[in-house]
């Protein structure tokens, strides 16, 4: 089990060296989405490194947080987060895509073991992460309607979305279930960075107002900066101490967060920087020195 | 092997129950053997037989609307936390409409989840061609680590239920609408992945499953009385298929009719086809559903009109004698 509590600025410099491991595992790959992971970087961190009840020594441990990635092209942000967290060795993030790697393009849990489930195909990490959660209710309680075995109730089940991901219509039937049953354990975070393949996401296929969108389907909404390790953090303790609904952070980030010729450009969404490409990334990167806040501060 | 099968099975008085009865019996059984045992529906509850679970154990049992994308994966979430889900609705809208996510989610993913599909086949009779699923078997078949069962009656659906209860694999579980003639009794063998000779002949092999086994009997007698010793393998367990007892068989007879009540393509004609093309190739006849959709009408009058019947496939049976 995690129990080194780090402080905010630890938290930054992990993500920054998060972001460079990303760099440098998409580059080595040669193909692989760099945009989505390097927004997601912040989160991660704070999800691996001080939210998330786990332990990276002992990955099937029965009371851990349970932790879906539901967009499963954002995989290398998981992988290296993972990585730095001491699921597996740092070494192995240059086999990401490669034949024979645990690593695999999109995330595969008979592969890789720390991870909950499967994607790549869009839309199904919250039903998932619903289902989770009924499972866990039946376990504290018995058929003659008297308590179990109650350590399932303190378990938390979250599981980051894409925002384009929100086009599909799984989502919205979970949406409906989690509220049905007032599944107050699972917490959704939305990557709201705007941008899905074929474009801004308001083009493609318009989701605001988004925060409306979700308290229609009767779940208690937070808006933070997700690039801001601060705030999400804050966020996800706010989400636990509610407990009669779900709870979704929708969290705004910057696609290609970190990397200046990357940042808010969609043709990032899906490709991986060539040699010369990660060089300047990289020095994007390191002018930063980590110190990454998010543009509204 | 005694199969304890029903004596006569050209008695006009046959207990005929439908298929999908048995899986309703079989769930409250298998659910009071095994508290992780739990149950989802799209909407279907009492239609797919769901309903005694239900009632007995309120508490397990998730209604989902009617969503079955939401329904399979909400499935693969429960079996992650070891449960083991019967998650049910029409053939035609799951296994139909979700298949990418059986595919991800249950399949790649390895979770132990049941999906029951209800009213396949023609039989389903006047809803059309819409509710008639007849591509759920070949849907299925194709996906890795799945295992596809479609029972001949209600008292086999019943122990296939239990049987599945206790798998540690993906399941499909296929289930009829109409009133199906009881072959089986309560000491025929079942288990996942064997085929079953229900009745024994040199001449020929007819290769059935789900409703079709009765009329494959049926039309095994007449044949008897034409002067043709037919055999009648029973396929309940269409993947993994159980191809020793399908070569043994037509080891003897040379001569093989397939039926189902579903499309032959990549159904169970498909299948056998495919193992015997490689293995021991011989002459085939495919009755089923041939690249075409059903349509409204009453069950035995749409059975016939498709020549899904005992009498078609006695014809059929003939025609392949006759060839040289």
């Amino acid at each position: 089990m995690i129990s080194k509590k780090y402080s905010i600025a630890e938290l930054e410099t992990k993500a920054y060296e998060i972001r460079v491991d990303i760099i440098k595992m998409l580059e080595h790959a040669g193909s692989g989405h760099s945009a989505g992971p390097l927004g997601l970087a912040d989160i991660f961190t704070a999800l691996y490194f001080d939210i998330l009840n786990h332990d990276p020594k002992n990955p099937d441990w029965s009371e851990r947080d349970l932790f879906l990635l539901s967009n499963g092209h954002c995989a290398p942000v998981q992988y290296v987060a993972m990585a730095h967290a001491g699921y597996f060795a740092r070494e192995e993030l240059k086999t990401l895509r490669q034949f024979g790697s645990r690593l695999q393009g999109h995330p595969e849990r008979t592969k890789l073991s720390g991870l909950e489930t499967t994607s790549g195909p869009l839309g199904c990490g919250l039903s998932q992460a619903c289902g989770m959660a009924l499972a866990m209710r039946m376990n504290s309680v018995r058929d003659d309607g008297s308590n179990g075995m109650n350590k399932d109730l303190h378990r938390w089940v979250y599981v980051v979305m894409g925002d384009g991901e929100l086009d599909e219509g799984n989502i919205w039937e979970a949406a409906m279930l989690a509220s049905k049953y007032k599944l107050g354990n699972v917490i959704g975070i939305v990557d709201r960075n705007n941008i899905q393949i074929d474009g801004p996401t308001e083009e493609v296929m318009p989701l605001d107002d988004l925060a409306e969108k979700w308290q229609g389907f009767g779940w208690h909404v937070l808006e933070i900066d997700g690039n801001n390790m601060e705030e999400f953090i804050d966020a996800c303790s706010l989400a636990r101490s509610i407990v009669e609904k779900p709870v979704v952070i929708i969290a705004r980030t910057i696609p290609g967060k970190g990397v200046d010729f990357m940042e808010y450009d969609f043709r990032w969404h899906g490709k991986p920087p060539n040699k010369e490409e990660a060089k300047k990334a990289l020095h994007d990167l390191r002018t930063l020195k980590g110190k990454i806040r998010g543009e509204h501060e | 092997m005694n199969l304890y099968l029903v004596k006569d099975i050209l008695d006009k008085e046959i207990a005929q129950e439908p298929i999908r009865k048995g899986f309703g019996k079989g769930l409250l059984e298998a659910g009071k053997i095994d508290e992780n045992v739990v149950a989802a529906c799209a909407d279907l509850t009492d239609s797919t037989q769901m309903s005694l679970f239900a009632e007995a154990f309120p508490e397990r049992f998730i209604e989902i609307g009617v969503a079955e994308q939401n329904l399979v994966t909400t499935g693969s979430g429960m079996a992650a936390m070891g449960k083991i889900p019967f998650v049910s609705s029409y053939a035609a809208f799951s296994p139909g409409r979700n298949w990418e996510q059986i595919r991800t989610t249950i399949c790649l993913n390895d979770r132990p989840v049941k999906i029951v599909g209800s009213h396949a086949g023609v039989s389903v009779g006047p809803d059309g061609a819409t509710h008639q699923m007849l591509e759920d078997i070949t849907l299925m078949r194709v996906l890795p680590n799945m295992v596809v069962i479609a029972p001949c009656d209600s008292l086999e659906a019943a122990r296939a239920t239990l049987a599945m209860a206790k798998d540690k694999r993906p399941n499909y579980l296929r289930l009829a609408r109409e009133k199906t003639p009881i072959i089986t009794t309560e000491d025929t063998p079942f288990e996942i992945g064997k085929a079953y000779v229900y009745a024994e002949g040199d001449d020929l092999t007819l290769i059935s499953t789900g409703t079709m086994t009765y009329h494959a009997m049926v039309a095994a007698e007449k044949l008897y009385k034409d002067g043709i010793d037919a055999e009648v393998v029973h396929v309940p367990t269409i993947k993994p298929l159980d191809t020793r007892t399908i070569i043994d068989s037509v080891r003897k007879s040379k001569k093989v009719i397939t039926i189902e009540e579903g499309q032959i393509a990549g159904g169970l004609g498909g299948a056998v086809a495919e193992l015997l093309s490689e293995k021991y190739p011989v002459k085939i006849k495919r009755l089923g559903m041939k690249d075409r959709f059903g349509e409204s009408g009453k069950p035995d009058e749409l059975l016939e009109h498709f020549g899904l019947t005992a009498k078609h496939i006695q014809f059929a049976a003939h025609k392949i004698m006759d060839e040289k």
